[in-house]
């Protein structure tokens, strides 16, 4: 079973320096079956995603506006520009969230491994599992700490105790959380300090091994020390995932991304490299931003 | 006046206010018990009623009343769950939720009265269920099912929507995210809302003396047969409850000992109901801890 029908994938349209042959197709793991892990080393560097035209509009208002940008595999890239510019809208809508929102609706194409999810026949079910998500408050499941790690591989078909035991163990190890709560797994999620209720939420996304991992302003609820052990996950979990973050801090843009794309009232401005936005932008609207000037 | 006094003011009014409303409810509460505590004894608690001589009990009154409130419960809590569920996470904001949105806050402050004649001309009559349990039950829940479902729905409203996101990013459905995620949060609101449900089963008259009738067959406590005609648990026998019965001797009562049995049967009632909300409160506790790993 696909997410889709198949003959539309072939007509893939192109973007400027998105190359959609590469991408690898969306696993068939069902609710019923076990996911399988996916080798971190033999996909080639290629853009995981892209969206071409992308508009996402609020009943009448248009909160996003023909955006068209690439996500490069294994990189991450940073969401910046002023409150309400639609950077959140528009991560929203890489894994269909805003289909939640009443009144909220989307045109244009976002392709993720060779299929257009913007697609009224997508299964969003299935898309959700490839793509995690990060919130900005941390929202672990009313549950204990193991079981918001198992809770997700559990329902995608992991049975067997140890094995749901290594996924819990591996993906706490990953996310810096295993030594500080490996005595108390049975303990509510919740009993947990802010930056380590994050730092599970990133486990418990991981734990259904997504291919994408999308964060709106992960760390602004933290203090600085949470907000530093996060960032550095973010550069570990790079290896595996390719992210995009959303985030007011222009600061943690410059250390965390690879990529940085500008939003302001909808439109994407400029989308360049991080180094290149932060030194010598293209735009002087960012450079605007950047600088401080408004936003 | 000095904001500082004005404060102190209507502080005090409110402390007063607050004392005023506990003075009340000790003094009716305890007038109540102290003039049918003296009445109750185990005999009262066991033996059937007497019309004409002394020293007739509430036995069956009582069993009654915890029957009829257990049969009304497994009508409407599956009802009121499914119906909530529905109002809060699958019905499209539209004119046909609004009209039943207010069919349910019109059903839910019906005089009681016109529901006893409803559920004479229907269910007893039309439906030929008879004066019975089953009569009194679905009448009954033509109060309780307003309530349920308002309550379910509001619980449901009340969980954070970034607890709900979290399960549907996970690749959960949405049903898996609703009854794994979402209820277990609400479950202690949706206790609340049940037992102030079922204190109306407790306390309601009026709609049942049309329903269940206001008496009860000779009841055999030792055949627990439920299609047995003089069984206890037959829910189609006709049944006299604790509050209809405190209404008839009250009313009607010719035994000489009236006044006393009426002052015991209404403590019974009040000790019932208060015994009921802690074992409920109680019990949503204990399973919202299982569900939730406590906190």
């Amino acid at each position: 079973m696909t997410l889709i029908a198949t003959d539309k994938n072939k007509a893939a349209p192109t973007p400027e320096d998105a190359k959609p042959a590469a991408m690898q197709p969306l696993p068939d793991a069902g609710p019923g079956e076990p996911i399988k892990p996916q080798p971190a080393t033999d996909r080639e560097p290629a853009p995981a995603f892209y969206t071409k035209d992308l508009s996402v509009y609020y009943g009448e208002k248009q909160a996003i506006k023909h955006v068209s940008m690439a996500f490069p595999d294994r990189e991450v890239v940073a969401l910046i520009g002023p409150s309400g510019c639609g950077k959140s809208t528009f991560l929203r809508s890489l894994n269909r969230m805003n289909d939640l929102i009443p009144g909220a609706s989307i045109e244009g194409e976002i392709w993720i491994g060779g299929h257009n999810i913007c697609d009224p026949r997508t299964d969003v079910v299935r898309l959700r599992q490839r793509i995690g998500m990060v919130w900005q408050r941390p929202n672990p499941f009313h549950k204990s700490i193991y079981e918001n790690v198992a809770f997700g591989p559990r329902y995608h078909g992991v049975k067997r105790k140890a094995e749901l035991d290594a996924i819990v163990e591996d993906c706490l190890r990953k996310t810096a959380l295993w030594d500080e709560v490996k005595d108390r797994l049975g303990q509510s999620g919740l009993a947990l300090s802010g930056g380590q209720q994050q730092r599970l939420c990133i486990a418990r996304s991981i734990a259904v091994k997504p291919d994408i991992l999308l964060m709106d302003e992960p760390a602004s609820a933290l203090d600085p020390v949470s907000t530093a052990k996060v960032e550095e996950l973010i550069a570990e979990l790079k290896r595996d995932y390719t992210i995009v973050i959303v985030t007011h801090n222009m600061h943690q843009a410059a250390r965390v991304s690879d990529k940085t794309a500008f939003f302001f009232l909808g439109d994407l401005i400029e989308y360049d490299n991080t180094n290149k936005i932060f030194t010598n932008p293209s735009r002087k609207s960012t450079d605007d931003y950047i600088s401080g000037r408004f936003g | 006046m000095k904001a500082k006094t004005m404060d102190r003011l209507m502080t005090g009014v409110i402390v007063g206010v607050g004392f005023l409303i506990i003075a009340l409810l000790a003094a009716l509460l305890g007038y109540l018990l102290i003039r049918g505590v003296g009445h109750i004894s185990w005999h009262f608690l066991t033996s059937p009623p007497e019309s004409i001589r002394a020293g007739g009990g509430i036995g069956p009154q009582l069993f009654n009343s915890l029957f009829l409130l257990v049969l009304t419960m497994i009508i409407t809590i599956p009802l009121g769950l499914g119906a909530g569920i529905y109002m809060s996470e699958y019905a499209k904001p539209s004119r046909l939720t609004a009209f039943i949105r207010l069919v349910v806050e019109v059903l839910s402050s019906f005089p009681s009265i016109v529901v006893g004649l409803f559920g004479l001309l229907v269910i007893v009559n039309r439906f030929g269920l008879g004066l019975s349990l089953m009569s009194g039950a679905l009448a009954l829940t033509v109060f309780n099912l307003p309530l349920m479902v308002r309550i379910t729905e509001q619980a449901l409203r009340a969980v954070p929507r970034e607890q709900k996101e979290a399960g549907l990013a996970l690749g959960l459905s949405r049903w898996r995210t609703i009854t794994t995620v979402m209820v277990p949060i609400a479950v202690p609101a949706i206790v609340t809302g049940t037992i102030l449900a079922a204190g109306r089963v407790f306390g309601e008259a009026a709609a049942l003396l049309f329903t269940a009738g206001m008496s009860s067959p000779r009841l055999d406590f030792t055949d627990w047969n439920p299609l047995h005609h003089t069984s206890p648990l037959n829910p189609f026998r006709p049944a006299e409850t604790l509050a209809v019965h405190i209404w008839k001797v009250n009313s009607e009562g010719l035994a000489p000992d009236a006044a006393q049995i009426a002052a015991g049967a209404s403590a019974v009632l009040i000790v019932t109901v208060l015994l009921f909300n802690l074992c409920a409160r109680w019990l949503g506790r204990v399973l919202y801890r299982k569900l939730t790993a406590g906190r």
